[in-house]
Formats: C-alpha cells, structure tokens, sequence
C-alpha cells in the first residue's frame, strides 16, 4: 500500500500534469494504440488517427479520472466507484489492459518529467496505478 | 546509448524491490541510495546492458545470440522469466526519461518489441 512518503511524491509530480492533461492523456493513449495494438479493439468507434479530436477528448477523461484517483488516495473504492460500475458492466474491458495503459502512461510521465521521474517517484506511481486499476476491476466479479 | 548503464538494473530493484532475491551477495540493497551507489550493482547492470547490446547488434539472430544466457538464467540462476519483462519496461521507462520527445510512439513500440524478444530469447532455453 501506499505510505505517506509515495502519496507525497504522487501529489506533487502531479502538479506538472495539471494543464497538460488533454496532451499527457492522449499521448498515453495513442502510446498504448501504438504499442499495443490489440487495444484498439475497445474503440472501433473512434478515430484512432494521431492527434483527433475523440483522442483528446478520451485522454483528457482518463487523465482527469487519475487526477480525482490522486486527490483520494485514501478512499479511491469509493472516489471511483462510478467508474469502477461502468468498467464492470458496461465496458468490461479485459484488465489486462489496465497494465498495458498504466504503463504508456508511466513512459508518458517520464517523457515529460525526465530526471525528476526518480526511482522512488516511479514505484510510487506504478503502486498508485496498480491500485486504481485494481479498483476499476473490482467488480467485475 | 550514452545512458548510465547501470540505471535499468537499479531501477529495476528498486521499483520492484523482489527482484532483489537474485541478488542476496551484492551487499547493502536497503535503500534506493544504498541501491544507486552500490557498486556491484553498477557493474552488474553494465553487464546487463552489454549483453542487451548484443541483441542490437544481432537483430536477425536474438535467439542464438542468447542460447547460452538463456540456460545460465535457468539452469544456475533460476530466474522466473518474468523478471526479463520487468526489466525490457524499465528500460523503455529510462529510454524514455533520457530521450523525452524524441521516443515517439513509433520508437516505444519498435524497443517494446525489442525488449519482448530479449524476454523471449532468455527464457527460449528454460525446461
């Protein structure tokens, strides 16, 4: 679980996503399309071409869903229990691909923050993001 | 690659702190300073890295340029290969801090699948 030291060092890395949300999330997305193609099979319906408008209006969603994650750390069952409704019955998406995301959006983070993205800002985030996708599959079963 | 090479190695322990079962001789694993500045590690990750330039090197024959790493991982060392794909992610994650907007997508993809064959080559030989 996250102690305090991780939970500070999530915080206050976030303070450079905000602004950049829109960018970091549809990078992260096209990222993981790119990477992993198989993903892609989630978004027949949109226009997976670099840049498009349903990109960055999805990735800025996804971004903005870690950003309220980050703010309740401490309860994120129940911060993220509407989401965590719609991924078990209506999306059921294969949890695999939360690692696959989590992961594009980790190389997103160390893009953008370079040195700062240290060893220990790095296992904090990929707890953090263990442990939302963790939430967003509890109840698929 | 002018990267420090023994970052992969070091970040690898200590992002996923287990990996360090591999390394119970290596001295003073307590921290990620301790970690970092050991200096076992450090020439233990150069190593690592080397070998990983073999496979550029090689990029038409992974397999046989790991034949033998790949047994010396089972038969000695007993590493689970699942370490091997630990490690190709916190490569992509250090390319990625060094090389920031230069590892674009396109180039995420061809080190991840770089990476996943390494993984798959070392542990080809394992019975």
């Amino acid at each position: 679980m996250l102690n305090a030291d991780e939970k500070q060092l999530i915080k206050h890395a976030w303070e450079k996503v905000l602004g950049h949300q829109e960018d970091f999330g549809a990078e992260a997305l096209e990222r993981m399309f790119t990477v992993y193609p198989q993903t892609k099979t989630y978004f027949p319906h949109f226009d997976l071409h670099h840049d498009s408008e349903q990109i960055r209006h999805h990735g800025k969603k996804v971004v903005t869903a870690l950003g309220d994650a980050v703010r309740h750390m401490d309860n994120l069952s129940e911060a993220l229990s509407e989401l965590s409704n719609l991924h078990a019955y209506n999306l059921r998406v294969d949890p695999v691909n939360f690692k696959l995301l989590s992961h594009c959006f980790q190389v997103v983070l160390a893009v953008h923050l370079a040195d700062e993205y240290t060893p220990q800002v790095h296992v904090a985030y990929d707890k953090f993001l263990a442990a939302v996708s963790a939430v967003l599959a509890e109840k698929y079963r | 690659v002018c990267l420090c090479s023994c970052l992969p190695l070091s970040r690898l322990l200590i992002v996923y702190p287990w990996t360090q079962r591999f390394f119970s001789s290596f001295g003073n694993l307590s921290s990620p300073t301790a970690i970092i500045g050991n200096p076992k590690v450090r020439a233990h990750g150069k190593k690592v890295l080397t070998s990983f330039g073999e496979a550029v090197k090689n990029l038409d024959n992974i397999k046989a340029t790991y034949t033998k790493l790949s047994e010396l991982h089972c038969d000695k060392l007993h590493v689970d290969p699942e370490n091997f794909r630990l490690l190709g992610d916190i490569l992509v994650i250090v390319l990625a801090a060094h090389f920031g907007r230069e590892f674009t997508p396109a180039c995420q993809a061809a080190w991840q699948k770089l990476v996943r064959v390494v993984a798959h080559a070392l542990s080809y030989k394992y019975r």
